[in-house]
């Protein structure tokens, strides 16, 4: 189900409609459609094993779908499309890959090309500009194996950012950082959809450290997918539809938790549900 | 010993008479050069992707094909080169996702290889009565490097070094993630099937110049001990070929010295002086990186050499 719908007179840099996978004999995902707007920044939202990955893969043309549509920039899906960013979950760098910060943005250019680099000084002003965007200079010349994960991170958006894609695709970046680092990525990423146009799909488990940057909400449960804003999607009876079970939505201290189980009775001790907002 | 200097002393004791002029020599020499080269930059991608362990089974199991050759009278090479193909195949074939099964199945492959091996060895010696098989299939031997196997070995050397060059990016991208090569649209299974295959080729080579069962201490050493140093893929690959290649000159070197020392007669051979020369290395910089982890980064991790003292939030 989808609320709200995209700006008149554009094609949308992402569309997905009717995608159901199966895996294993199971629906991963099921009849999943929505779509991303130039320069949208998105949340794909969901728990662990909710098929965010699975979902992720058939954007990048790695998993073909059962059914369903996948349309990038209005045009058919096309396998390994240029115009797609793409920062995968855990990286895993091995400490000693003699790799520095700035070679990993310089492999975003034409690390998927065979033969040696050609090295030009367009090129490393390419790269120097990237990391300057990504605010990666002071690491740059450091190996990735002594990057903190949130340093990592941000030079793996270079690499993404640097071919010039429409549409930027992180899985799980928050996972593992610290606060700091997370509210820095975020930053970040929403600079990136602002200014430069760049729509950012991002998945996580937990939708708060996005809320002041988030445009759209795509929720993913049961292999089922709600988007729309924060306010249309995250609500009580859109969740528990969703869920097919009673789900409440609570606002405390401007965050958002998604509780499960039915609503609290009166004066049973259990303290009151906010109102949901919107 | 009356010495001119110390240098003089130094030259006639590490030079024997007739080194320079020697024909087995310059072909060792030669050998042994390209060896190290392609050993040292395959060996750079061998140890980032983590296949030592595949690399030192294919190495092993090249034992079954330099056997076989002797039975048939070819050189070892071509046995070498055959296993390895095939068997770097097959290692592909056996799932690139589940990296302990596949580890399984290749200690149980090789163990089976392994004894078919020692019967050929048994047979070499025996019907062949090629007793020098067995040291030279396990251990190397450099100095008795002749006919086709010179110039196959060379041109086998440049098509390695080649194919290094072709799969450098994609091979640099997917060794460090699968998802982001395959997403940037690398070929990711095929890069890696030709990295197995070349890493076929690479230690059929080592084993020409050290021997099967050290074929991997030329191709992971001189590359673990380049990537303690060097930040950078070409310079790792440049530095491994540069010190593999000192190995294997220190190695003929002191072989052909060794003629004179205990017990008198064929010299002590190369693969012990390459090895040890390569270990040495591997401490050196071991105990270079150590120190140097000692002394701050600069743009460091602060965070990683904080004790347990440092607060929290």
């Amino acid at each position: 189900m989808t609320y709200g719908g995209q700006p008149p007179g554009e094609d949308p840099v992402l569309s997905l409609a009717g995608v159901t996978v199966w895996l294993g004999g199971r629906p991963v995902l099921d009849d999943v459609g929505f779509t991303v707007g130039r320069g949208q920044f998105v949340g794909l939202i969901g728990s662990n094993g909710a098929g965010k990955t699975t979902l992720f893969r058939v954007v990048l043309g790695l998993l073909a779908p059962q059914a369903g549509v996948v349309r990038l920039g209005g045009r058919p899906w096309a396998r390994r499309s240029r115009s797609v960013g793409y920062v995968p979950q855990k990286v895993a760098v091995d400490p000693d890959i003699p790799l520095r910060a700035r070679d990993l943005v310089a492999l975003g250019i034409d690390g998927q090309r065979f033969g040696f680099p050609l090295r030009g000084a367009a090129r490393r002003r390419a790269v120097d500009d990237m990391l300057g965007a990504v605010d990666a200079e002071r690491f740059a010349d450091t190996r990735l194996g002594q990057l903190s994960g949130g340093e990592l991170q941000r030079v793996l958006i270079g690499h993404a950012l640097i071919s010039g894609p429409r549409l930027l695709i992180l899985d799980e970046p928050l996972a593992n950082l610290d606060l700091r680092s997370e509210q820095e990525v975020v930053e970040l990423l929403g600079r990136v959809a602002r200014e430069s146009g760049v729509a950012v799909l991002l998945s996580a488990h937990d939708m708060n450290p996005l809320l002041p940057v988030m445009d759209r909400v795509v929720y993913l449960a049961n292999g089922h997918a709600v988007s729309g804003t924060t306010e249309e999607v995250i609500r009580p009876e859109v969740l528990s539809d969703l869920y097919g079970h009673p789900v409440d939505v609570l606002h405390v201290h401007g965050r958002i938790i998604v509780v499960a189980g039915p609503t609290p009775v009166p004066g049973s001790g259990t303290p009151p549900p906010a109102s949901a907002g919107g | 010993m009356t010495a001119t200097g110390p240098w003089g002393l130094v030259g006639s004791m590490l030079v024997a008479p007739g080194f320079f002029q020697s024909q087995p020599v310059h072909t060792a020499v030669l050998v042994g050069t390209v060896v190290s080269l392609v050993s040292g930059c395959v060996g750079v991608f061998t140890v980032i992707r983590g296949q030592a362990f595949a690399g030192e089974a294919l190495s092993d199991m090249g034992t079954l094909g330099g056997s076989g050759s002797y039975l048939v009278g070819v050189s070892p090479l071509w046995g070498y080169v055959g296993v390895g193909l095939v068997v770097a195949g097959c290692m592909d074939l056996f799932g690139v996702e589940r990296r302990r099964g596949r580890d399984v199945a290749t200690g149980v492959v090789l163990g089976a290889m392994l004894g078919l091996s020692a019967l050929f060895l048994y047979w070499d010696s025996t019907y062949h009565a090629a007793s020098g098989a067995t040291i030279t299939i396990l251990f190397g031997s450099l100095f008795i490097v002749s006919g086709i196997t010179i110039p196959a070995t060379v041109v086998l050397g440049v098509v390695g070094l080649a194919t290094v060059a072709v799969l450098y990016r994609p091979l640099l991208l997917s060794s460090l993630s699968t998802d982001l090569a395959a997403a940037r649209g690398v070929p990711v299974r095929r890069v890696g099937l030709a990295f197995l295959l070349l890493m076929g080729v690479s230690v059929s080579l080592s084993s020409v110049a050290v021997g099967t069962i050290l074929g991997t201490a030329l191709l992971i050493g001189p590359a673990a001990t380049a990537l303690k140093v060097a930040r950078r893929p070409g310079t790792a690959m440049a530095m491994a070929a540069a010190l593999g290649t000192a190995a294997t000159w220190i190695g003929i070197l002191l072989s052909y010295d060794s003629v004179d020392w205990p017990p008198h007669g064929r010299g002590w051979p190369v693969s012990f002086f390459v090895v040890t020369a390569v270990f040495v290395f591997y401490l050196l910089a071991d105990l270079w990186s150590r120190r140097r982890a000692v002394a701050p980064h600069p743009g460091g991790r602060v965070r990683a050499v904080a004790g347990p003292a440092s607060g929290t939030g």
